[in-house]
């Protein structure tokens, strides 16, 4: 049990020593990285409190408290990887609406182009 | 000297009186056609004479936009790959804001016969159906076995919900008019949208028709279609098409009544 809690401890501070860094380095947006910050500073809460783990599981009526913590963090990270499916559907469908976008854009200015050159190539 | 793809196009005469070329936009999906997109330009050109062509480009790698280009066709050319469903819609998306009244999509591999446009356009003009599809025949079409059974299949899967047998559920070979470019001008299946799209239009109580056409082998290449992509084919539209059942968003205010 102590050895699960600790190791826990330490994969969750590791986890927000990632998320500092690449936050500090620009590779994850802010509003982001507070979602995962957030899972990883509750993690580390209840890796360090037994007594509240002991609680949550009597309340659930299940035997033991690494069974909470395993529960929980994988409840976690099933959240948040749903709720990253979500985004990058989201960021998908507003690319591809971009691209068509831009690919008719494109077409339209490429038409008023040779309209125009044609229209000059005329006044010549 | 004669670019690859040229083949000419034969068969038996069709009706073409009645086109009026300024309703009608023929699209041409395509991505690495390089063998076949100038032929398929021709035989269209051929086929219906100052009808407008549209190829949609797929941010090919090969020289297809080039070749394209060359041919004077208008051409949209996405920047990044989308793939077909994406490429199709970008395609009923400009003929939507340009006004067109009728679109009919050949696909760039040469498959597609262009005699039978008219057929479909005939179709589209006087059944009051919002979408014409070009119904392969099986005897002069020759695919796998996999994706036969995947069609069957299909066909199966369809028929309560369309509420009427569909032969060729998967055909590419399709027309659309105002009211279905309107729908898929906002909503379009991005994968695999033949099977997809037909659910779409079914939830707006819109109407299908099916022509009969002629299947060519196609011109240059293989099929990238494996067994195992027909089976994640399968899986994935049999999940889109009730995925598009349980979106129902009711028909689009100020359609134009049916024909009768």
């Amino acid at each position: 049990m102590e050895r699960l809690l600790w190791w826990t401890t330490v994969i969750s501070v590791v986890l927000i020593l990632m998320v500092l860094t690449a936050l500090r380095r620009a590779h994850i947006r802010v509003e982001y990285s507070v979602t995962w910050l957030i899972a990883c500073v509750a993690l580390f809460a209840l890796s360090r409190s037994e007594t509240v783990l002991g609680w949550i599981a009597s309340r659930l009526g299940l035997g033991s408290a690494p069974a909470v913590l395993v529960m929980i963090t994988a409840l976690i990270f099933v959240v948040m990887f749903f709720w990253t499916c979500l985004v990058i559907s989201r960021l998908r469908d507003d690319n591809i609406a971009l691209a068509q976008r831009v690919a008719i854009l494109e077409f339209h200015l490429n038409r008023l182009k040779s309209l125009s050159e044609s229209a000059s190539g005329n006044r010549q | 000297m004669r670019l690859p793809g040229t083949d000419t196009v034969e068969g038996p005469d069709l009706p073409t009186k009645d086109l009026l070329v300024k309703d009608l936009l023929i699209i041409i999906p395509a991505f690495n056609e390089e063998e076949a997109i100038f032929g398929v330009i021709l035989g269209i050109r051929e086929a219906l004479p100052g009808v407008p062509i549209l190829v949609l480009d797929d941010c090919s790698q090969d020289g297809t936009l080039a070749l394209v280009r060359a041919s004077g066709t208008d051409v949209v050319s996405l920047p990044h790959h989308l793939g077909l469903g994406g490429l199709v819609q970008t395609g009923y998306k400009l003929a939507f804001s340009l006004g067109y009244q009728y679109v009919i999509r050949v696909d760039g591999d040469g498959q597609h016969d262009p005699r039978d446009i008219p057929l479909i356009y005939h179709q589209l003009r006087t059944s009051g159906a919002e979408m014409v599809i070009g119904c392969r025949s099986e005897d002069g079409w020759r695919t796998g076995f996999v994706r036969r059974l995947g069609i069957q299949f299909f066909r199966a899967v369809l028929r309560p919900i369309l509420g009427r047998p569909v032969h060729d559920p998967t055909s590419g070979f399709v027309g659309v008019n105002r009211a279905a470019l309107q729908v898929f001008a906002g909503s379009f299946p991005l994968e695999y949208p033949e099977i997809e799209a037909l659910v779409v239009l079914q939830r707006r109580k819109f109407r299908f028709e099916e022509v009969p056409v002629r299947m060519r082998p196609r011109r240059t290449g293989r099929t990238s279609i494996t067994a195992f992509k027909s089976l994640y084919y399968i899986v994935h539209v049999l999940l889109g098409v009730f995925v598009n059942i349980l979106k129902y968003e009711g028909r689009p205010a100020g359609r134009q009544p049916r024909k009768k």
